[in-house]
């Protein structure tokens, strides 16, 4: 308080302390949000379904994937990371999880979609056992907050299976 | 700034930017904006700095009174006497 330049200075630093309180705050009320998300995802087509030469199963099939995140979003939200994984058992592994697809959704109103999509990555086996192998598809999302803690939850969505051959 | 106005400036600055704080964080929880509260704050940060930053003259009220020149005089300040010692010369 001694000069201009002090004034300034403490004026500065509190206010920034300040702030950094608020964004932490503005976290923690993230807490106080319950959401409600629904979401359904339809395996239309097993497109094919072989065996690599070097002896790992490989499978690609189309989905539709129909969504309503839009209770996700808060005043605190950025953006939406979501994806789909597969999830089933083997010998091997007691879960695999393999991510099929994944999107970012910016903004509430882009939050409530449907999709006609392949996998957009490859579905590849540690081996040779997906011949008639039941898995389940998982939506996973990660809410990206604007400051602080990151959510991530995810619907767990059962009843799929393989082919018993190869085509 | 004089003693008092230093400590008004400081109480202005803490407990401005205090209010400020809470309303924007208000503002923006109810309008679900979370640019709304950074726009107050920063709003509030640059009022904030030109009430209590510059030199304004309701800082100077309780101005401190500095002895007059004439008064000084009556009291001058006390000679150091220099005594300019000679070498004692050889016997």
């Amino acid at each position: 308080m001694h000069s201009f330049v002090y004034r300034l200075n403490g004026l500065l630093t509190f206010s920034v302390t300040i702030l950094a309180i608020m964004c932490a705050i503005t976290s923690l009320s993230d807490n106080l949000h319950t959401p409600s998300p629904s979401a359904e995802i339809q395996v239309m087509n097993i497109n094919w379904f072989q065996k690599q030469p070097q002896g790992n199963d490989e499978v690609s099939l189309t989905m539709n994937i129909s969504a309503d995140l839009q209770t996700l979003f808060t005043w605190n939200t950025k953006q939406l990371f979501i994806f789909v994984a597969a999830e089933y058992e083997t010998p091997k592994n007691s879960l695999n999880q393999v991510s099929l697809w994944d999107a970012i959704i910016p903004s509430k109103e882009h939050a409530k979609f449907w999709i006609h999509t392949s996998n957009k990555y490859r579905f590849v086996d540690q081996g040779n056992n997906l011949r008639g192998k039941e898995f389940n598809l998982t939506l996973h999302w990660h809410v990206m907050p604007k400051t602080g803690k990151m959510f991530a939850d995810k619907i767990v969505l059962t009843g799929y299976s393989f082919p018993e051959e190869y085509r | 700034m004089d003693w008092q106005g230093q400590k008004l400036a400081e109480q202005i600055m803490q407990i401005l930017l205090l209010a400020f704080a809470v309303v924007s964080f208000v503002a923006g929880y109810v309008l679900g904006s979370f640019q709304m509260m950074m726009l107050v704050y920063a709003g509030g940060v640059t009022l904030i700095a030109l009430i209590t930053v510059p030199n304004w003259p309701f800082y100077n009220r309780h101005p401190l009174n500095w002895l007059d020149p004439s008064e000084a005089e009556k009291h001058p300040r006390p000679q150091v006497a220099v005594s300019s010692k000679k070498k004692a010369t050889k016997k």
